[in-house]
């Protein structure tokens, strides 16, 4: 979607919020929302990418709004309430209604694992279609869901700069629709393509893109 | 087949707009109700956070650039295949399945971003800068790499190779910065206590130690 969230490009922000040594939460509830996040990992929640959806389609002013975690703390109650795991009216209240039986399968303290990874590769049967140096151009696309081919790079042209396997498409896997593992490349765009002549000659912008938003160039 | 707005979007919102404004109280709210129906245990929680907050950080990934320092076939692996690499080493992890090492040098500087969101090596360099979420740095990093570099320090010049990496896929990017002059005395060990964060996104160059 056409969302506030996609800000490759954008004026206005001003200079870089540069600070020494912030990689760190800076409240308390900061910490909870994460652990919150990660350790609230039972069946039928939310995918990696119906979660970026869900803090995609927060109201503009809103996302522009909050700082990092409360937007995740968005994204954690909306996916919540669409999963039917929660009602709006327990969210607001902070407790669970009358008669709400409570489940016994959560997740326990074992699952906190930095190094515990799952990739999104997949096997494909598909061949790639495009090769490595090959000549490409992205989709002009405007979908009102959930895509990764940022605004600033739709109806490029660049060259296929690594290919990275068969992925999880998250167009199709935030809306339900599977994983619908798609070639995945790194396209590399001149910034002057992207950015007009105002960029450096000697620049270029790379991106992983999904086949399926490539055609030839 | 086409595609509808998502529904229910502004309604959600003018559910959601009548929760308390201030984050610590819905946050607080939040988890005593999800405990309540048993959809998190609480000490889950705490060794999440215990976890991610103390064990992983950028000393994960300057245990890597070190050892590219000092090993040439180590280093043609990385920068080859860094995913296998970097899992022989037990480093994959959260948001970092799969990686892709770009090496900085003279003629050629990398620096990353995520402009869509904020995605991360986390397992490679902990917890992410707030300067590397904020708006500022997402907008601007793609279309003026050369000023936002500049105004964190790092001047280039005009015939240095500038390559912004936007973190689109769940492919994640390590920049190994070039290694300072006058550290060839330095076991990988003390290399490693060299690198920085902002080195290994690629906002930052490494100065020499003092000696």
């Amino acid at each position: 979607m056409n969302g506030v969230h996609d800000m490759g490009g954008m004026h206005g922000f001003g200079r870089i919020p540069y600070q020494e040594n912030d990689a760190a939460f800076h409240h308390h509830w900061e910490r909870r929302v994460w652990g919150l996040c990660q350790g609230a990992t039972y069946p039928g929640w939310a995918n990696l990418d119906q979660g970026r959806f869900a803090l995609e389609r927060m109201p503009p002013a809103l996302y522009l709004s909050y700082g990092y975690f409360e937007r995740w703390l968005y994204g954690l109650t909306l996916t919540l309430l669409e999963g039917a795991l929660v009602t709006l009216d327990e969210v607001e209240r902070g407790e669970a209604r009358a008669g709400s039986e409570p489940r016994d399968d959560a997740a326990g303290p074992e699952i906190a694992d930095p190094y515990a990874h799952s990739s999104y590769r997949r096997e494909v049967e598909a061949r790639p279609r495009f090769a490595v140096g090959e000549r490409v151009r992205t989709a002009n696309l405007h979908p009102p869901g959930h895509t990764r081919l940022p605004r600033y790079a739709r109806d490029k042209a660049g060259h296929v700069h690594r290919h990275h396997g068969a992925q999880v498409l998250p167009d199709a896997n935030a809306h339900g629709r599977g994983e619908s593992p798609t070639h995945l490349y790194t396209v590399a765009f001149p910034a002057r393509a992207l950015w007009g002549p105002g960029a450096s000659g000697k620049d270029r912008v790379f991106l992983n893109v999904w086949e399926c938003h490539l055609h030839p160039g | 087949m086409t595609d509808r707005e998502p529904p229910g979007e502004a309604d959600r919102f003018s559910e959601l707009a009548h929760l308390p404004s201030d984050p610590a109280l819905r946050v607080k709210a939040m988890e005593s109700l999800l405990v309540e129906k048993g959809l998190v245990r609480p000490e889950t929680i705490d060794a999440c956070i215990e976890k991610f907050e103390h064990d992983i950080g950028p000393h994960n990934g300057a245990r890597v650039v070190a050892r590219a320092w000092v090993d040439a076939d180590f280093k043609a692996r990385l920068l080859g295949d860094a995913t296998a690499v970097v899992g022989e080493m037990g480093l994959l992890g959260e948001q970092t399945a799969e990686v892709v090492a770009l090496e900085n040098g003279p003629r050629v500087h990398n620096v990353v971003v995520c402009t869509l969101c904020s995605c991360y090596p986390w397992a490679l360099l902990g917890l992410p800068p707030s300067w590397y979420k904020s708006f500022a740095y997402r907008a601007r990093v793609v279309r003026e790499p050369r000023a936002v570099l500049r105004e964190l320090g790092v001047d280039l010049a005009e015939d240095v190779e500038v390559r912004v990496w936007d973190s689109t896929a769940e492919v994640r990017f390590l920049v190994v910065p070039e290694r300072p002059a006058g550290t060839e005395e330095l076991n990988e060990a003390a290399l490693a206590a060299l690198v920085t964060r902002d080195s290994m996104i690629g906002v930052a160059r490494l100065a020499a130690p003092p000696a």
